[in-house]
């Protein structure tokens, strides 16, 4: 492993080497490394399309997948399809996430496209972090989609974190829920620069007793842009709930788009937006500690994407 | 010693919101300000810790004239202060608020501490976020746990009984003592209340953007409860 995909997959998986148990580096395309665990398979498309399966057998716990995804040549237009078959109990965590270094000239595009099928009782905790780096002028763009069927009282939750580096990025997200299955989604988008971030959540709450809750926080800094639009459809008895919560600095733009549709008399759908710049007294507060207006201004920020 | 010279204060639409105010509060001195709402007292505590700046008139620090500086340089340079109303930080834990205050990495067992002085039970507050899930005189309360860390020369606390309950009101005036005994520094406290007013060395009223009286409480204290409403109708009926 050389020094660049060492670092980028620090960053984008936390892994210092190897990983421990079932994984697939995959590195301009192509796969870099793969292991297969006794419940946890991963195996390659036969389809003729780029990517993996990733079968994970009933009653599996406390295993992980790191599935890591790295781009460090310029020109470089990667699409892959990772499907995850999750069985019935099992209980895991996945590691995903894509770094794309670019020193040249041509943009590096990343396109990620996942599907998850949670079996009865299955509980995921699926980890996507996203970084842009390199000197060159071409655009890192990262466009992920993921895509749930999240079976009778499964659970999902996903962490998806995009802090830095990233030119343009469009994440698409859609789920299905059965009965009683949870669907957590925490999203985290730093843009700077002209770079710019489109995000659209669509979930159906089709069982009864289903429940998503999806978490926006960013901050929009320079002249970058962002919307975020998250569409929930509440079809039976369900709990839905979505909030965006974004700090604009500088030139910054975001838009909070929802749609919340109750076609079930006892759905419950919540949707909360709030877009702003740091409220002047928090940076006084933090002043009066003794904190200059820049760290007083970092130490909001961080702490509002922790 | 802290001592204001001549300090004027005027806001757009709404001039002599302070005129002229000469004051010092000498080292370890525990001194309550007190006055009709709208007097001019939180402006007055305001222009101390540097978020505003007066017109005329100077500020000064152990003698060293602090009237330019700013907010960050006051606080570096011993100056602590309360919020009326506690700010509220989406994802910033009171750990890490505390800790900011202290000025080092501060474990969790000192930031515990600082919490129980308040009366606030430290394992249920100290991994909370200082969001809107706190009550306001949670707030309060873990605002003056910030002061309490800061150990500065110069502590002001702006109406900290406001939004506090009774039973944890006994607390805080035990809280103020005890500062008092521990920190060699001056404590200023805007307040109201009789029993804070109680536990004062100096006693300064502030009317109308003006200082009206000052001095001990055994001088200023029988007066100001004598000119409530409630004392004035009395007299009246007799």
């Amino acid at each position: 492993m050389d020094a660049i995909l060492k670092s980028l997959l620090e960053q984008v998986a936390d892994l210092h080497d190897i990983p421990v148990g079932a994984y697939n580096i995959r590195n301009n395309g192509q796969s870099e490394g793969r292991n297969s665990t006794a419940s946890i398979q991963i195996v390659p498309k036969t389809d003729g399309k780029s990517g993996i399966d990733i079968i994970v057998k009933e009653n599996t716990k406390n295993e992980s997948v790191h599935i890591p995804a790295i781009i460090t040549q310029a020109g470089v237009n990667d699409l892959v399809y990772n499907d995850f078959y999750i069985g019935e109990n099992a209980d895991i965590v996945i590691v995903a996430g894509c770094g794309v270094h670019n020193s040249g000239a041509e943009a590096s595009i990343h396109e990620g496209i996942h599907r998850f099928f949670l079996s009865k009782n299955a509980k995921v905790k699926y980890i996507e972090k996203h970084v842009g780096e390199g000197e060159g002028t071409g655009e890192r763009i990262i466009n992920p989609q993921t895509h749930i069927e999240a079976g009778e009282n499964s659970y999902m939750e996903m962490d998806t974190v995009q802090l830095k580096g990233v030119d343009s990025t469009n994440r698409v997200s859609t789920a299905k829920l059965a009965d009683g299955a949870t669907l957590v989604i925490k999203e985290k988008i730093m843009t700077h620069g002209k770079q710019t971030a489109e995000t659209s959540f669509e979930v159906e709450l089709d069982g009864t007793g289903s429940s998503a809750n999806l978490i926006s926080r960013s901050v929009a800094k320079d002249n970058s842009k962002q919307v975020f639009r998250s569409i929930i459809n509440g079809n039976e008895q369900c709990y839905g709930h979505s909030e965006c919560d974004a700090i604009i600095m500088d030139n910054g733009v975001v838009a909070a788009i929802p749609e919340i549709t109750a076609n079930h008399l006892d759905a419950t759908l919540i949707h909360e937006a709030a877009i702003g710049k740091i409220a002047g007294d928090q940076l006084t507060k933090l002043m009066t500690l003794g904190l200059t207006e820049k760290e007083a201004e970092q130490q909001i920020i961080n702490g509002f994407l922790k | 010693m802290l001592e204001l010279k001549n300090i004027s204060y005027s806001a757009e639409g709404k001039e002599g919101i302070l005129k002229n105010i000469s004051l010092s509060i000498e080292d370890n001195q525990f001194v309550v300000i007190t006055g009709p709402n709208g007097g001019g007292k939180s402006t007055l505590a305001k222009m101390i810790a540097g978020i505003i700046s007066p017109q005329s008139g100077q500020i000064l620090l152990d003698g060293q004239d602090i009237t330019q500086l700013s907010i960050t340089e006051r606080a570096k340079a011993g100056i602590s202060f309360a919020f009326q109303q506690p700010v509220r930080f989406k994802g910033v834990t009171v750990h890490d608020l505390i800790a900011l205050a202290s000025g080092e990495n501060l474990s969790t067992a000192a930031a515990c501490q600082y919490l129980s002085e308040v009366g606030l039970c430290a394992r249920d507050y100290i991994d909370r976020e200082v969001n809107s899930s706190l009550s306001g005189g949670e707030l309060k309360r873990i605002e003056i746990a910030t002061v309490l860390a800061r150990k500065t020369k110069v502590s002001l606390f702006d109406e900290p009984e406001a939004g506090i309950d009774l039973w944890s009101f006994k607390n805080l005036i035990n809280v103020f003592e005890k500062m008092h005994q521990e920190i060699q520094g001056s404590i200023v406290i805007i307040s109201h209340q009789e029993r804070i007013l109680n536990i004062a060395d100096k006693i300064i009223v502030i009317s109308n953007g003006e200082i009206t009286k000052q001095g001990t409480k055994q001088e200023i204290l029988p007066s100001l409860l004598c000119q409530t409403e409630g004392c004035r109708f009395m007299k009246e009926e007799e």
